[in-house]
């Protein structure tokens, strides 16, 4: 196996660098072609860049002017995933002076579905390496700038302050502040985007600088944690989070090279499946009592570095802790002992998960179902589908939802005439890691 | 006629986005006759319809996600007519005839 990762290493890193050469290599020929030319070159954009950006040249209205204001602009982009890849991308391909990608996490290949600036050959490089060789292949003339880290607020103002304009492109409420925060007091525009399973949003913040609603105009509190369900949990579509990306691309040539600032701030909401998909609503404009960018803000540049906790703002989700310690079971004690005995195994995760994997036997009733019950009855969709007096085992991903479900069982009265109902500890995942590693998906 | 004064409504859309539909069936758009009133004899205003939906449509459990504190929970954003709330006066805001109102729950994945 160290043979076979070590191998893996050295040719994604000859990739790296066979793919910067050639970015190299492209751009030498170009010098050396222009030097060829006796007479001096009498145009603003190089022969190469007319070529390479002569189809959104001739837009109307946007023209060599738009691409010198794009040829002098410097782009931040806070995360390479599944919005990060697409607003590089076409950002990168139309022409910015300087991009910079800033993430902390490495490729993974469940990734690959919708981060498409990442490849299969690069799985365990860093996101933010491998979508610049994507990058740098795709238009060697822009300057990259690689920022291998999460934004916290020790290093915010030093990634920031150097950009002109933001895209927000992460995934947690904590980023989100923290970045909303950083561009109001450094006075930065930030294009911020978001999307889950089928859905999309998007908004421009402090745009104009100064003048525009933040992020915590439109959000003032946080949503609780418990509300807050990332793409590993709840599923992604591709083209969902890659429309989203493509659109910040947009949003973004679009304030680099307009005219004049909007009169209105605008919401993008996009729900991929829907008949009309699309829909833009009216925003509220800044909050006077901002904690950020009201009228006596409370946010100084130093107190953010020395003194906010947007981890703690945002809070974090508590381990439900209802069943008693005898109404659990570890992973273990089940494999060893209760498996092979008489008893049910109920599976509470939601119907697509459970069918791409389940344990043998296992009866799925998904967690809404208990939900969404506020009957005292036994309902028929439990008798149903848990008949007879046997031990019910719940067992859910982690370990939270089996308990609920099994709490929701005691109270609509299964566990009277002493049937025994507990949950699986660690769920799924802890399955995996101790009894069986070779479970495809958890 | 005199019943439709006693039990005048007002009709309404109701729509949900960003997966706020999960807690009523999902279902993302709701035509609804609302009473005109609430119990004091008050127009029914944005916060009477929060309790409304809570009352007589929620089929799910967990309110807490829709209203904490007596109060929409942060992360909610509500639209009247395609424009953010505040621009209307938030939960004093009178529902009149034909008003859409959109729930959009805020997304953080990305």
């Amino acid at each position: 196996m160290d043979r076979i990762d070590h191998l893996r290493r050295e040719i994604s890193l000859r990739e790296s660098e066979l793919a910067d050469l050639k970015s190299q290599l492209a751009l030498a020929e170009s010098e050396h072609r222009l030097a060829r030319q006796a007479k001096p070159w009498a145009w603003p954009l190089s022969g190469e860049e007319y070529q390479r950006y002569s189809r959104q040249m001739i837009v109307p209205n946007f023209g060599i002017e738009a691409q010198l204001q794009l040829k002098a602009a410097k782009i931040l982009i806070i995360g390479a995933g599944g919005l990060g890849c697409p607003a590089a991308t076409y950002l990168a391909a139309a022409g910015p002076s300087h991009i910079g990608l800033v993430d902390g996490d490495v490729v993974e290949k469940s990734n690959l579905h919708r981060q498409f600036a990442h490849a299969t050959s690069r799985v365990g490089q860093t996101k933010v390496s491998s979508a610049i060789t994507f990058l740098k292949d795709l238009n060697p003339n822009v300057v990259y700038k690689a920022y291998e880290t999460h934004m916290s607020t020790s290093n915010a103002e030093e990634i920031v302050r150097e950009w002109d304009i933001v895209l927000d492109c992460t995934d947690h409420p904590t980023s989100r502040y923290l970045i909303s925060d950083i561009c109001i007091l450094l006075g930065k525009r930030l294009v911020s985007a978001s999307a889950f399973q089928k859905s999309g949003q998007m908004m421009v913040l402090n745009d104009p600088p100064g003048q525009g609603p933040c992020y915590r105009c439109i959000f003032p509190k946080p949503p609780p944690p418990e509300s807050v369900v990332g793409c590993g949990e709840g599923g992604i579509l591709g083209p969902v989070v890659g429309t989203m990306g493509v659109l910040q691309a947009l949003e973004t040539l679009k304030v680099i090279t307009r005219e004049a600032p909007p009169e209105k701030n605008m919401m993008l909401l996009f729900s991929g499946m829907a008949e009309m998909p699309f829909r833009s609503i009216r925003m509220r404009g800044k909050r006077k009592d901002c904690f950020a960018c009201g009228e006596k803000p409370s946010l100084t540049l130093e107190g953010l570095q020395t003194s906010m906790d947007y981890v703690q703002f945002c809070g974090v989700r508590r381990p439900v802790s209802l069943l008693q310690p005898e109404e659990r079971v570890s992973v273990k004690d089940y494999a060893e002992s209760i498996m092979d005995k008489g008893h049910v195994l109920l599976d509470v995760r939601e119907k697509e998960l459970f069918g791409l994997c389940h344990l043998a036997g296992a009866v799925n009733i998904p967690i809404g179902r208990f939900m969404n019950y506020r009957g005292d009855e036994v309902p028929d969709w439990v008798t149903d589908t848990i008949p007879g007096g046997e031990p019910i085992y719940v067992v859910c991903r982690v370990g939270n939802d089996s308990q609920v479900a099994a709490q929701k069982l005691m109270d609509m009265g299964l566990g009277k005439n002493g049937r025994f109902i507990g949950d699986i500890e660690g769920g799924l995942v802890a399955w995996k890691q101790v009894v069986d590693p070779d479970m495809p998906f958890t | 006629m005199g019943e439709a004064m006693t039990s005048a409504a007002i009709p309404v859309v109701v729509e949900f986005s960003g997966g706020l539909e999960m807690l009523f069936a999902d279902k993302q758009r709701l035509t609804l006759n609302v009473p005109a009133t609430d119990k004091d004899n008050k127009p029914a205003t944005i916060a009477y319809l929060v309790d409304y939906l809570c009352e007589e449509e929620m089929g799910d459990a967990r309110k807490d996600l829709f209203v904490l504190d007596g109060h929409l929970r942060p992360g909610i954003l509500v639209l009247i007519n395609d424009a953010d709330w505040e621009l209307e006066g938030e939960e004093a805001y009178e529902l009149q005839s034909g008003d859409n109102v959109l729930f959009v729950s805020t997304l953080h994945g990305g």
